[in-house]
């Protein structure tokens, strides 16, 4: 069965949910990979989205952390500061999902500004809740997409620190933290060692036992595009 | 008790020049109509606060009512970035833009403490980031344990504006679903309005619900639709072709510039 990169990305992002995770959710690719653990191999995986839904389970992805489904599916709707200070800060919520513009080989992430910060050549949306996110959950999972414009020597901003990122989970293969820094421990089937080492912006250290990710079964592709179809058509016809 | 007046006259009594001015929602509920007042009444010299400057923040921004901006992420959600926003940080159009930049979490608490009526908001947070360097955040010492923890100076808007379901006729009002940040920065400015869907003779109570009653609210406006192209829960659906159709409009100065004079500064006031 033939898959993309980003399919098999939001595959293996998923698979690295529990059933017994509190999960804090990120739109986008997080988004998609929490909501298809949920639909796969982890029914009860609890999705919190930082706009104040507790257990969400929407039907569809939704396209931004407020959708009205959210609230609507949720265990429970708590207010923003409530958020933040009871849950996040209060460490009731397990793994974290992050994106980010830049990341460096300690996991530090920028989401805040390519250039300087006073004079930035592209000023990015900032932050929002990675910060205290990347902080306060036990364990932060990343995902993007490895150029080396994203895996860089050193960050133009650090937005969230990266002493809690446990995996890095790329189009390309799976990087995790050994030594002190992230390394290159698993590849997606057919990817080299070379393209992920000329996809990195800094020296990428590669496991003695790499791996080759298991390819996405029929089960989790079908999962994955009837999600996607779904919203899709859903959105157009709203 | 709230007056409930139209909302130009809420905004010509209320918004003033140079005023510091909270438009909160947190995806649901933006108050767009009371925006697009603002940009019609020729506002400026502006400090706009909240935690998701969106769609309605880029369109102040790229019609000259703002000086500074004060956020924790500005984005068009689940789209990408807003191309005004860009402009007036990384060229200065149509005016130089100054940044004070939070994570949400230090934002949501220096909104909790403006509501409480504190100097400041204390979390543990911040830690280890270069917003440290560039914003208004100072470590203090628990007085009882020795922890370093965050402080952040409480927001105190002069005016607070949100988008709420429903009013009733005495300026009571109820709002329901994904409720944000509303109520702080309601209960932290010092003077506020608050548009809303519809008026009723009585509000029937709904689970999970922010009630703020009448006399802490300045004036009440009706103003159906006042959240679009976001969603109002229970009256109708967030606009989704809308956040997407705005990127194209946002990107070039002139396409944006005729699109507010056609849809905003064209249209007649609520």
């Amino acid at each position: 069965m033939t898959y993309t990169a980003d399919e098999m990305m939001a595959v293996e992002a998923a698979r690295r949910l529990t059933n017994d995770n509190v999960c804090f959710v990120g739109i986008g690719l997080p988004s998609v990979a929490a909501n298809l653990a949920r639909r796969t191999h982890a029914p009860d995986c609890v999705l919190v989205y930082e706009s104040g839904t507790i257990g969400a389970k929407p039907t569809k992805l939704p396209l931004s952390i407020g959708d009205g489904e959210l609230a609507e599916t949720a265990d429970a709707v708590v207010s923003v500061p409530e958020m933040f200070a009871y849950w996040l800060q209060a460490e009731r919520i397990d793994v974290g999902f992050l994106g980010a513009a830049q990341i460096d080989r300690h996991g530090n992430l920028n989401s805040t500004v390519i250039g300087s910060y006073a004079t930035p050549t592209v000023r990015l949306p900032g932050g929002g809740g990675a910060p205290e996110i990347a902080t306060s959950v036990k364990d932060v999972f990343v995902t993007l997409r490895q150029t080396p414009r994203a895996f860089v020597e050193k960050l133009d901003f650090k937005t969230s620190r990266g002493d809690r990122v446990r995996v890095v989970v790329t189009d390309l293969g799976i990087l995790e933290p050994r030594n002190g820094e992230l390394t290159l421990v698993r590849l997606h089937p057919g990817v080299s060692v070379d393209a992920a080492r000329a996809a990195t912006g800094w020296d990428l250290a590669v496991a003695d036992d790499l791996g080759v990710t298991e390819p996405p079964t029929r089960a989790e592709l079908d999962a994955l595009r009837s999600m996607e179809t779904r919203s899709g058509a859903m959105r157009g016809g709203e | 008790m709230a007056d409930t007046v139209t909302l130009a006259e809420a905004v010509r009594e209320l918004v003033h020049d140079g005023d510091t001015v909270a438009l909160e929602g947190f995806t649901h509920l933006i108050p767009n109509a009371a925006g697009h007042e603002l940009i019609r009444q020729e506002l400026r010299g502006l400090t706009l606060v909240r935690m998701t400057p969106d769609v309605i923040y880029d369109q102040l921004i790229g019609m000259g009512a703002a000086r500074k901006l004060v956020f924790s992420w500005g984005g068009n959600p689940g789209v990408g970035s807003l191309h005004r926003l860009r402009d007036a940080v990384e060229h200065g159009w149509p005016a130089p833009l100054e940044l004070e930049e939070h994570s949400h979490a230090g934002m949501a608490a220096a909104y909790a403490a403006g509501a409480a009526n504190l100097p400041f908001g204390v979390l543990r947070g911040y830690a280890g980031n270069d917003l440290v360097a560039h914003t208004r955040v100072a470590t203090i010492i628990c007085p009882f344990t020795g922890e370093e923890l965050a402080a952040v100076p409480a927001h105190r808007p002069d005016v607070g504006i949100i988008h709420a379901q429903q009013a009733d006729r005495k300026g009571n009002v109820q709002l329901w679903g994904i409720t944000g940040v509303q109520k702080e920065a309601v209960l932290a400015s010092s003077r506020s309005i608050v548009t809303v869907e519809e008026i009723v003779d009585k509000l029937e109570p709904r689970p999970g619900a922010v009630v703020l009653p009448g006399w802490v609210i300045d004036a009440v406006a009706e103003v159906p639709g006042g959240a679009r192209p976001s969603y109002a829960h229970g009256y109708y659906e967030r606009d989704n072709d809308f956040y997407t159709a705005w990127d194209p409009i946002s990107r070039d100065r002139d396409t944006f510039t005729s699109w507010m004079h056609e849809h905003v500064l064209g249209a007649v006031a609520a």
